[in-house]
């Protein structure tokens, strides 16, 4: 990958407060991009990263905007408000959150709102700036699905559901704009160190640094990946995983 | 229930695995966290050596996610962070607009955080004195729940103990540094083997005048019966002309594809009685052949072990100490000809053998380690009771001649050379934080 790749680029992320995002936001501005719109549930957050931003990268033209992100009509209105601002090179749907699996099987309330912000917020995020996309005939867009997508397991198949939904959109949309200018990206993260994993690394899982997941992510999106596990081991980790028979997975405490 | 999230901690030494309850710290908003889980002590990268960073079956804070930049100016070169950044990433970033950190220590893997609570120091202390001599202000929570803005002219007292404070004063959330420009990141380096201690300190004395950066390799099995020590001697100035090399390409930091890591944990340490001697000799002819000037980048100049992640492994499951003292200029060097001479005949031996001396500035905390002088940092696999030992030997000889031991390094010196050692310590008690206490800190401050 050369610098050049992000030099004057107009990146727009979503979710940015999000660890993976704001690393990636780090690698594209000391890359060179040249303007971000950085776009959260709230807005509290985001000066920080903005500021953050601009120290790394001088003269970073930085947006900042919050909205709805969870009806429909709300989304639409965010994203023509970001639209307003420049066409996106590269847009990145980062949001999500990371329930209590068991706590999700005790309250369909709390099942119901990790399924809307897990899966149909960024559903409704990508359709729309697709649209715009394909409309100018131009722009990546890479959305944050999760290993916890390639198959469902018992210790957190609400928020595997989610990603999985999310990587069957993105297949979908990869085979509607094949051949077009527009790309579609799926990024795979593993578990890695953020606010999202607090709990799972105060209970000693062994997480990937953000930094890391944040290199792969990037450097994939420059090379043209459409597939992107990170850190990259996990895309055999998740095949083994995939292919093994149902009476051996069964069987297994994950 | 509680037990189920203790999870096994260890520092750069790699000696302990005791569980710790871990708080992960990523919003500086989110002080409550702080306030609600004590008594325990912060966490920053875990390049510390000994305990200085450990709460066993306690609570320790992980500051790792405090790490954004606030401000910037390129003007006065000052720049505010929160507590968690690396210093590598604030090389990386500000390098290629022409500043550095004016003094930083053999690695760039440690938080602002750690850096100032033990008032690290580099290869220029002659000239720029320690971190904490660099420190314009912080913010410090207490865990009391209030938060003190530190500078020279609020709470200049309590900013004074928190330097080289051993994180016991409070928590620290930000830090304002003062940067220094460089108009490259090139490095013009001398390097010179010595061949006896006398050797070396007429170089140390003779190059502090035209050298910013001073520092040896010495090889600790030299020095036996018939023979001197020998070591090498290095020396570098910041280039001052950036047409020199290409700027394009200069700025570029040593990255990715040449990282290299070690994989995994020998069964024994690598560094042993066999390995020593062949490593040292090996080490010494390779280094002696490239005497007289050169040019380094700063990274590789600086941080030569930052390309190897977890070289702490070679040493095994058992891990190793580092020994790290300084001891009084007026009698330096035959102080140092004494502990070199007690390693020698205790048959035990270290291959990252670091002596340097110290400029006249004492640092500027409570509990700075710095002081005029000479010191000698020496790694040891840990053999246990011969480990200790040995240390016994070596603490007796830095006692006799009030030196001090350096903490974010140690693991076990005894109280009493501590107390001697640092002669504030009466006064920087009554200014720690009552929630914070560490392993380092029950053991040399009962509490």
């Amino acid at each position: 990958m050369n610098s050049e790749s992000f030099a004057n680029r107009h990146i727009v992320i979503i979710g940015a407060t999000s660890g993976i995002a704001e690393h990636c936001a780090r690698r594209w501005a000391q890359e060179g991009a040249g303007s971000m719109t950085l776009v959260a549930r709230n807005t509290d957050r985001l000066s920080e990263i903005r500021d953050d931003l601009t120290v790394r990268r001088p003269g970073l033209m930085v947006h900042c905007l919050s909205g709805e992100f969870l009806l429909a009509q709300g989304v639409q209105q965010l994203v023509d408000n970001v639209l307003a601002i420049g066409n996106p090179d590269i847009v990145l749907i980062a949001h999500g959150s990371l329930p209590d699996q068991s706590l999700c099987q005790q309250s369909l309330t709390l099942c119901a709102e990790q399924m809307n912000i897990n899966a149909l917020s960024p559903v409704l995020f990508a359709e729309a700036f697709v649209s715009h996309m394909e409309k100018v005939g131009h722009g990546t867009l890479a959305v944050l699905g999760s290993v916890a997508g390639d198959r469902g397991r018992k210790s957190n198949y609400v928020y595997g559901a989610a990603k999985g939904l999310v990587t069957r959109y993105l297949q979908g949309l990869q085979h509607r704009l094949a051949g077009s200018n527009v790309r579609v990206v799926l990024v795979k993260p593993g578990p890695t160190d953020t606010a999202m994993t607090a709990h799972l690394k105060q209970q000693g899982s062994k997480l990937a640094s953000v930094e890391e997941v944040a290199a792969a992510i990037t450097t994939g999106i420059a090379s043209g990946k459409p597939v992107i596990y990170a850190p990259a081991k996990w895309a055999l980790i998740m095949m083994i995983i995939r292919h093994l028979p149902r009476f051996i997975f069964n069987r297994m405490d994950i | 229930m509680v037990n189920n999230d203790l999870v096994k901690l260890t520092s750069w030494g790699n000696t302990t695995h005791d569980p710790h309850k871990l708080i992960m710290v990523n919003d500086r908003e989110n002080t409550q966290l702080l306030a609600n889980n004590t008594p325990g002590i912060c966490f920053g990268n875990g390049r510390s050596y000994g305990d200085v960073c450990l709460n066993p079956g306690g609570v320790v804070w992980q500051m790792r996610g405090l790490n954004r930049l606030i401000a910037f100016d390129s003007v006065t070169g000052r720049l505010r962070c929160q507590s968690g950044v690396l210093l590598q990433d604030i090389q990386r970033t500000l390098v290629p607009q022409g500043w550095m950190l004016p003094v930083t220590p053999g690695t760039q893997l440690i938080t602002v955080g750690g850096a100032i609570a033990n008032d690290v120091h580099g290869k220029n202390h002659h000239r720029l004195g320690s971190f904490g001599d660099h420190v314009i202000a912080l913010d410090l929570f207490r865990t009391d729940g209030s938060l003190l803005h530190c500078s020279h002219n609020s709470e200049a007292r309590m900013l004074q103990a928190t330097i080289g404070g051993l994180g016991l004063t409070g928590i620290i959330l930000e830090a304002e540094l003062q940067l220094r420009r460089i108009n490259s990141p090139w490095l013009t380096t001398d390097t010179v083997p010595y061949r006896s201690l006398d050797e070396f300190f007429e170089l140390a004395d003779s190059s502090e005048q035209n050298w910013e950066h001073t520092v040896s390799w010495i090889d600790c099995l030299s020095g036996r019966a018939g023979h001197d020590t020998r070591g090498i001697f290095l020396r570098a100035n910041h280039n001052n002309d950036a047409a020199e090399h290409n700027p394009d390409t200069s700025h570029t930091a040593p990255t990715g594809a040449r990282r290299l890591s070690f994989p995994f944990t020998p069964p024994l340490s690598l560094v042993n009685r066999l390995s020593l001697r062949p490593f040292n000799e090996l080490y010494y002819r390779l280094q002696a052949r490239k005497r007289g000037s050169g040019t380094a980048h700063y990274e590789s100049f600086f941080y030569p072990l930052d390309t190897l992640r977890h070289w702490n492994r070679m040493y095994g499951p058992r891990g190793f100490y580092q020994y790290q003292c300084v001891v009084p200029k007026a009698d330096s060097r035959e102080a140092i000809a004494r502990l070199l001479n007690t390693i020698q005949q205790s048959g035990e031996g270290s291959f990252l053998a670091v002596l340097k001396t110290f400029g006249d500035k004492t640092g500027k905390g409570l509990l700075s380690f710095p002081m005029p002088g000479a010191t000698l940092a020496l790694d040891f696999p840990n053999r246990g009771e011969r480990s200790s030992r040995l240390f016994e030997q070596l603490d007796a000889i830095v006692s006799e001649y009030a030196g001090r031991i350096y903490a974010a390094k140690d693991a076990l010196m005894p109280r009493s050379l501590f107390e001697s050692g640092y002669p504030h310590l009466p006064e920087f008690i009554p200014m720690r934080d009552p929630g914070i206490s560490s392993a380092l800190s029950r053991r040399l401050m009962g509490s």
